[in-house]
């Protein structure tokens, strides 16, 4: 199972104020991971990545592990602490030391 | 009895204003979409319990909200707004090409005949056209692809796309206006369009009546007559009697032609509401006093409004999607501030009272006639 905190305007969008438990079969990455969560939650799609491009969009950044992971390779596996559930994956509004 | 809605969008969510036809005693809801900005709140003229709204984030992007029930429930519908073709470039402040992006809706316009079918006005300015209910959204390119798109620039607030009209008397025939190219018609139900801003003398563009590049901040007509048009320019207040085909200047005696809302009486087609404000550098009203305006002959002649209204200290400023008009039989105007007040006036300008005072930086204000 994964856990994905999301930043609180997407709370506010999918109506759910905990965190997100995903499961994803195979290896995951950050796509796959962002694939998952649109899925199901249709009404994320373009408010992560640009619906154009299916890039991060600017001003939204993940963090994992005490890492900046933004700028990794969007298939690119994600840590094992990640993908075992111990440490959340972090989708945040981009505001430096908000 | 009948009554009136009030839909307010603001910087932080979106809020439903309610009373009865006396417009004195009023139920307020909300927050919708905490947190996000909300550009524009309109409903179907056909269906009053249609309501669209935009949400939107410079974080995440544009959500495109639904209510089916006058706004007690709402859903995400569709937020797939992709420029049609190759995006190319207009200027960018500097005069430099910049390529065309997305950044959200500005307004949006539904039908006056179809519940389903519903305009938006995005920047990077373009129109979008939905016919299933804002769930898929087809650019009208004809707008975009005109022979000057090029040319558009942005105006201080981005090169939004924020005034659409659809002719009540003729479906074919719509009016945008964007900031700052201008103002645009088409008489084919947006599948071509010419600029018309003949009459139009602007600062700040190398040519001050150039076919395109004016800051035009609102148009708004009556029903009855189409073709009389009213405009608020960034600087002047201007009228057209031939459906924008050429503008003459009204602005008479305004202690201000500068401001961005203008509107007319849903009874009276020469009288006509502006909110003037200082400049474009100085974004609150003349020495602080917060004064609607009223024209009865149509514009050059102008009367203040300001009973019950601050006047002194007030140095908010009234956004251009921030006014409307209810047309209830003593109609009704309603405006709102970057300060977060909500005015109505119920006696058509006459006097003034506060709905809310302490909402969110009002964006816009649009009101529902219900029966």
């Amino acid at each position: 199972m994964i856990r994905v905190v999301l930043p609180a305007h997407l709370k506010t969008l999918i109506r759910q104020q905990s965190e997100v438990a995903l499961d994803i079969d195979g290896p995951v990455t950050q796509r796959r991971l962002v694939d998952a969560l649109e899925a199901r939650y249709p009404v994320l799609r373009g408010t992560i990545r640009d619906p154009a491009t299916m890039r991060r969009r600017p001003f939204v950044r993940f963090f994992a592990c005490e890492l900046d992971l933004s700028h990794e390779s969007p298939d690119a596996e994600l840590p094992d602490e990640v993908t075992q559930g111990k440490e959340p994956f972090f989708v945040v509004g981009a505001m430096a030391g908000g | 009895m009948s009554g009136v809605r009030v839909l307010v969008g603001t910087r932080k969510g979106a809020f439903i204003l309610s009373a009865d036809g006396a417009r004195k005693s009023w139920d307020v809801r909300g927050p919708f979409f905490e947190g996000w900005e909300i550009y524009h709140v309109k409903a179907s003229p056909v269906n009053p319990d249609r309501i669209y709204a935009s949400q939107s984030s410079g974080w995440f992007g544009q959500i495109i909200q639904r209510s089916d029930d006058g706004g007690l429930t709402w859903a995400p519908v569709g937020n797939g707004f992709a420029y049609d073709g190759v995006a190319g470039t207009h200027q960018w402040y500097d005069g430099t090409p910049h390529p065309w992006e997305f950044a959200r809706v500005w307004h949006l316009e539904p039908s006056l005949s179809d519940p389903e079918t519903v305009l938006a006005g995005v920047e990077d300015a373009a129109l979008f056209k939905s016919v299933d209910g804002g769930v898929n959204w087809t650019e009208l390119s004809g707008l975009r692809g005109h022979d000057t798109g090029a040319q558009w620039q942005p105006g201080a607030g981005g090169m939004c796309l924020h005034t659409i009209i659809e002719s009540p008397k003729d479906p074919s025939r719509l009016f945008v206006a964007i900031s700052a190219a201008g103002a645009f018609r088409s008489d084919d139900a947006g599948q071509s369009w010419r600029p018309i801003n003949a009459g139009l003398r602007s600062q700040g563009i190398p040519d001050e009546d150039a076919e395109v590049g004016h800051c035009v901040h609102r148009i708004a007509l009556h029903p009855s007559n189409p073709d009389v048009l009213f405009m608020q320019k960034h600087w002047d207040v201007m009228r057209s009697n031939d459906a924008g085909d050429s503008w003459f200047e009204v602005s008479g005696d305004l202690p201000s032609d500068f401001g961005f809302v203008i509107d007319v009486h849903a009874h009276e087609p020469e009288t006509v509401y502006v909110l003037p404000i200082t400049s474009d550098s100085v974004h609150y009203p003349p020495e602080g006093k917060l004064r609607v305006y009223r024209s009865r002959t149509g514009g050059n002649e102008w009367e203040p409004l300001t009973k019950g209204l601050p006047q002194s200290n007030c140095y908010v400023d009234v956004l251009r999607d921030a006014m409307s008009i209810d047309s209830l039989d003593q109609c009704g105007v309603y405006f709102g501030t970057t300060g977060g007040q909500v005015y109505v006036s119920s006696d058509a300008g006459d006097s003034w009272e506060t709905i809310v005072r302490d909402l969110p930086a009002v964006l816009s204000v649009e009101v529902q006639t219900l029966a």
